[in-house]
């Protein structure tokens, strides 16, 4: 899976919009202006940008409840995702899903879910209607550590294989579910030992090392087009924040996030590796920095200015027709 | 001349003449066809009583069957319904709701509103309920007012074979996702049907019966009870109008306070467990919206608080009966000024 030049730059460019994103809603929830729960994508960047690279919009991926990061590699409008957020009449679901819910559909994103494991089912119909449909699309689900261990998603990992569906599970690893260590909660060694009882591959891979996402994923979605089947990818990686924004992380080690950053960023890991093989100039990279900075900073403003929905608003889109 | 079907057949026409009018449309569930992967028939069921046989001979692989993994396959009918296909899901029993309530009810019914309005989701589960098969517990429960309770679902309760296959055309051609609940005990209930295809409004009430004296409004397989117990009543020079709701979300509050205002007198008729459901919904309505209208305290007519008994003796007192009904007329017409 050869990357151009100009695919580094979006790739770096994607994961550093989410990066901004994320890190700025940390620091904007703090305010109190943002209402809900608000789960951040920080530090996983390279998983969504690594399998979402590969897909165009006739693909379709569902999310989780950590979802920012997902939307916006699948092509979601970054300051319609800001105003939703912010619970904004033109944020992308009329103000009327939030962060939990992100989605666009012309987009082949299937939505944030606000439902652990509710997400590999949805994909198990869009994988079947593209292929029913000779769309020569994928389906992806993400999933995170707490959610493969959800029936929905043994379920569905059974369901696609047996359908042979043109699917991809990608469990996102982060070694928490809420509080709880994936060390404890999932029996087997890896998440993706399971794949082997579902008859499909299961890799494992860093999932804070772009380029090895990158190709994983190439694999599996190259293995669905052509027709052979689903495939399952678990990429280990790490969350910067806790399970959710308020999050205190006592269960987490002293000074593990910061070690991580230093260590394991991915952002860090793509600059070194883009620019000690020449492939890209760091101040190509740093000029994409200063513009997704304040990319977020327009959509920051604008979201925080833009009105809320109206009280006309609370009846509708219940139904198309009643 | 009008042609004769059962109910059973009512419904597995509807599904042939919206597969052959819309390719988009498909058919999933445990064993719809059935003998997969076996050495002996393919198409071995059509369901497990039959209601979807012959598709399979007729659309292939349009007709899918699914392993038992509610959740995958009623959640897969609701993603495919977002991207382009029209599947009618089988959910075997109502009661088995259970297993995949999530897909239902904060994925699918949820899509439209969450999403800003973007999302249309023509999905159809087919699901069969209610009592009198000694079934048991588990599998003879009348649970439509659960999904009634849930805005964003349609839920459609036919009580004769013309209604069926008019309300599942509509259901498939529907752009919103709609729980199509079919009564074991009506499958072999005929009546006319017309060949050709036709699609009933939902949202319509039908009154079954005229009569100026006492309204019992009700739906699906009681709807026959209380033709019967007005039938009866007849006799004894009291005249029943029995309304059937047809579907309950949307439901057709025009017809019921219409049919209060004209009797003045309101029996709710609902197979289902006494809190919450139908009867103390419309109840509850006719109250709030009527209540000047009213001679008398409205009387409801359930099953009672528990769950579904296996001993025939048992099941029978359950069920609402069309006794009950007169009784429960009768005392409406005794309380009213």
């Amino acid at each position: 899976m050869q990357l151009s030049r100009d695919d580094l730059l979006t790739a770096y460019r994607i994961m550093r919009t989410i990066r901004e994103f994320e890190e700025r809603l940390h620091v904007e929830f703090a305010t109190g202006d943002i209402p809900g729960f608000v789960h951040l994508y920080a530090g996983e960047e390279a998983s969504g940008v690594g399998v979402c690279m590969h897909l165009d919009d006739r693909d379709r991926i569902a999310s989780t409840h950590r979802g920012h990061g997902h939307c916006i590699a699948k092509g979601c409008d970054v300051d319609g995702m800001m105003a939703e957020i912010y619970g904004r009449r033109d944020g992308l679901c009329a103000g009327k899903g939030g962060s939990m819910h992100i989605a666009d559909l012309d987009k082949g994103m299937m939505g944030a879910n606000g439902i652990v494991g509710g997400g590999p089912p949805l994909i198990c119909g869009a994988g079947l209607a593209a292929k029913q449909l000779g769309t020569g699309g994928v389906a992806i689900a993400f999933v995170g550590d707490g959610g493969s261990n959800q029936g929905t998603t043994f379920e569905s990992l059974n369901l696609a294989s047996v359908w042979n569906l043109p699917c991809i599970f990608v469990i996102e690893n982060n070694g928490y579910a809420e509080s709880t260590s994936s060390k404890w909660s999932i029996a087997c060694d890896d998440a993706a030992d399971r794949a082997s009882g579902f008859n499909m591959p299961g890799v494992v891979v860093d999932g804070h090392d772009f380029f090895a996402v990158h190709e994983a994923a190439g694999e599996a979605i190259k293995r669905a087009r052509e027709g052979a089947g689903p495939s399952l990818l678990e990429c280990k990686l790490n969350r910067y924040y806790g399970h959710f924004e308020g999050d205190a992380q006592t269960y987490r080690g002293q000074d593990e996030v910061k070690k991580l950053r230093e260590s394991r960023d991915c952002l860090a890991l793509f600059r070194e590796n883009v620019t000690s093989a020449g492939l890209l100039e760091g101040a190509e990279l740093d000029a994409i920095d200063r513009e997704a900075l304040a990319q977020i900073d327009g959509a920051v403003t604008k979201a925080k200015t833009a009105p809320p929905p109206t009280a006309a608003d609370l009846l509708t889109d219940v139904y198309v027709t009643y | 001349m009008a042609r004769t079907a059962t109910y059973q057949q009512a419904i597995n026409e509807a599904l042939a003449q919206e597969m052959e009018r819309d390719e988009t449309v498909i058919v999933m569930g445990e064993d719809v066809a059935g003998g997969l992967g076996t050495d002996g028939e393919r198409d071995a069921w059509g369901g497990p009583l039959g209601i979807t046989k012959g598709l399979y001979g007729k659309y292939g692989d349009r007709v899918m069957d699914t392993p038992i993994s509610e959740s995958a396959f009623i959640g897969a009918a609701v993603g495919a319904a977002t991207a382009g296909l029209r599947p009618v899901a089988e959910l075997m029993f109502i009661d088995f709701m259970g297993v995949c309530f999530d897909q239902i009810f904060n994925q699918a019914a949820k899509f439209r509103y969450m999403f800003g309005g973007k999302a249309e989701t023509p999905v159809v589960i087919r699901t069969m309920y209610g009592a009198g098969l000694r079934a048991a517990a588990q599998h003879s429960q009348c649970l439509y007012p659960v999904f009634t309770h849930i805005p964003g679902l349609k839920v459609v309760t036919p009580a004769t074979p013309y209604d069926a296959k008019g309300l599942l055309i509509q259901a498939i051609r529907d752009n919103d996702p709609v729980i199509f609940c079919e009564h074991k005990a009506l499958y072999t209930l005929e009546g006319d049907v017309p060949e050709e295809p036709y699609a009933l409004p939902f949202g319509e009430a039908n009154i079954v019966r005229e009569g100026d004296d006492v309204s019992i409004v009700t739906l699906g397989r009681m709807v026959h009870v209380a033709t019967e117990a007005a039938d009866a009543l007849s006799g004894d020079g009291i005249e029943c109008e029995v309304v059937d709701l047809r579907t309950t979300s949307p439901m057709d509050e025009d017809t019921i306070l219409e049919t209060v205002e004209n009797t003045g007198r309101l029996v709710v008729l609902d197979e289902a467990h006494p809190r919450c459901n139908m009867a103390t919904d419309i109840a509850a309505m006719v109250c709030e919206k009527a209540f000047d209208s009213l001679k008398g305290p409205i009387k409801q007519v359930t099953a009672p608080h528990t769950p579904v008994p296996f001993a025939d003796t048992l099941e029978d007192l359950y069920i609402p009966d069309a006794a009950a009904v007169q009784k429960a007329v009768k005392a409406v017409m005794e309380s009213s000024k």
